[in-house]
């Protein structure tokens, strides 16, 4: 588990990065204008070959209030990594990583969703779990609990 | 409850035949109707396995005439929605329930078609008489087949008790 820490922290060092292995799990806090550097880094050099999430978390009130999550597996030492960065309210946008897994595009498609993540690089945002027309992000903290939206008009 | 029946009684005691029969057509239309219910199950969820199995030889729901699925809207007249249906899905279920002809009866089977149960969100249609009128609900999540079957023993009452118009004034 732990045998990638050492190199991977060589490999990306501070004061941009900060590795560290927490619960038996490598874990990297980044700044979000480094991302794509640092997937890269991971992919080409540490053979993280599988991209397995991408999801946010809001953490209303406090500033900044967004926090996006990477998890990559790699199929060549069977470990995990996640990657951490801060995201503000006023721009909610980061780096998509189409360009070094194709799956980012349904898993960066649904955090736009629930989430309100603008995604640079992602040409096709439209909902995929919700549908069009649908106002405001369900998983933001500050979406009404009970708000419907109902397609079918309701009867009397 | 007043249960309606149908007396046939043979009028001669030596032979089976009945000659002839008095009745209401409104008993008579209900009574046919109330044994040949065709389900078109409209399921989306865990409920199905319920369904699966109050469907199947143990609980054998043909006693009651309901046995045979029909996947096509305009053969069923009991639209059975098992499980969510969530805002997304609330279009399809309307057309359905459009395209399905008269007369037509819907059973709301298990708590999530009959309130949303615990999908108390942004997502779940609260209950689907929000939507389409719904004839019988069977609570329970999901429903034991006991409940279920009472459930179609309730419809078949309601069926029987109701009118039934043969031309109506849409005709």
């Amino acid at each position: 588990m732990g045998a990638l820490l050492g190199p991977v922290q060589q490999r990306l060092s501070p004061p941009d990065y900060a590795v560290a292995l927490q619960h038996g799990t490598l874990v990297v806090q980044l700044p979000s204008a480094r991302l794509l550097d640092a997937v890269g880094v991971l992919k080409n050099e540490f053979h993280f070959d599988l991209f397995l999430d991408v999801t946010a978390v809001d953490w209303l009130p406090k500033q900044p209030r967004f926090e996006m999550v990477y998890h990559f597996y790699s199929t060549q030492h069977f470990t995990r990594v996640r990657l951490k960065t801060a995201l503000n309210e006023s721009d909610p946008t980061i780096d998509s990583l189409l360009s070094l897994y194709g799956s980012a595009a349904f898993m960066e498609r649904e955090c736009h969703d629930m989430y309100g993540i603008g995604f640079r690089g992602n040409p096709d945002l439209r909902p995929i779990l919700l549908y069009e027309g649908f106002v405001g992000h369900p998983l933001r903290k500050d979406y009404p609990k009970h708000q419907e939206q109902p397609l079918v008009p309701y009867r009397k | 409850m007043v249960r309606t029946s149908i007396p046939i009684q043979p009028v001669h005691s030596k032979t089976a035949a009945f000659e002839y029969l008095t009745t209401k057509k409104d008993e008579l239309v209900g009574w046919a109707r109330k044994f040949s219910l065709f389900p078109y199950p409209f399921v989306t969820a865990c409920c199905a396995m319920e369904f699966m199995a109050v469907s199947s030889s143990p609980y054998d729901t043909d006693r009651f005439g309901a046995a045979l699925p029909r996947f096509s809207p305009r053969q069923a007249d009991l639209l059975m929605v098992v499980g969510t249906v969530t805002h997304k899905q609330a279009p399809v279920l309307y057309k359905v329930y459009e395209q399905m002809c008269e007369p037509k009866w819907v059973m709301a089977f298990g708590v999530c078609a009959t309130s949303g149960g615990f999908y108390q969100n942004y997502a779940a249609v609260q209950g689907i008489d929000k939507i389409i009128p719904v004839d019988v609900y069977v609570p329970g999540c999901p429903p034991r087949p006991e409940t279920v079957i009472d459930g179609i023993m309730q419809l078949q009452d309601k069926i029987a008790r109701s009118r039934h118009p043969i031309v109506t004034k849409d005709f």
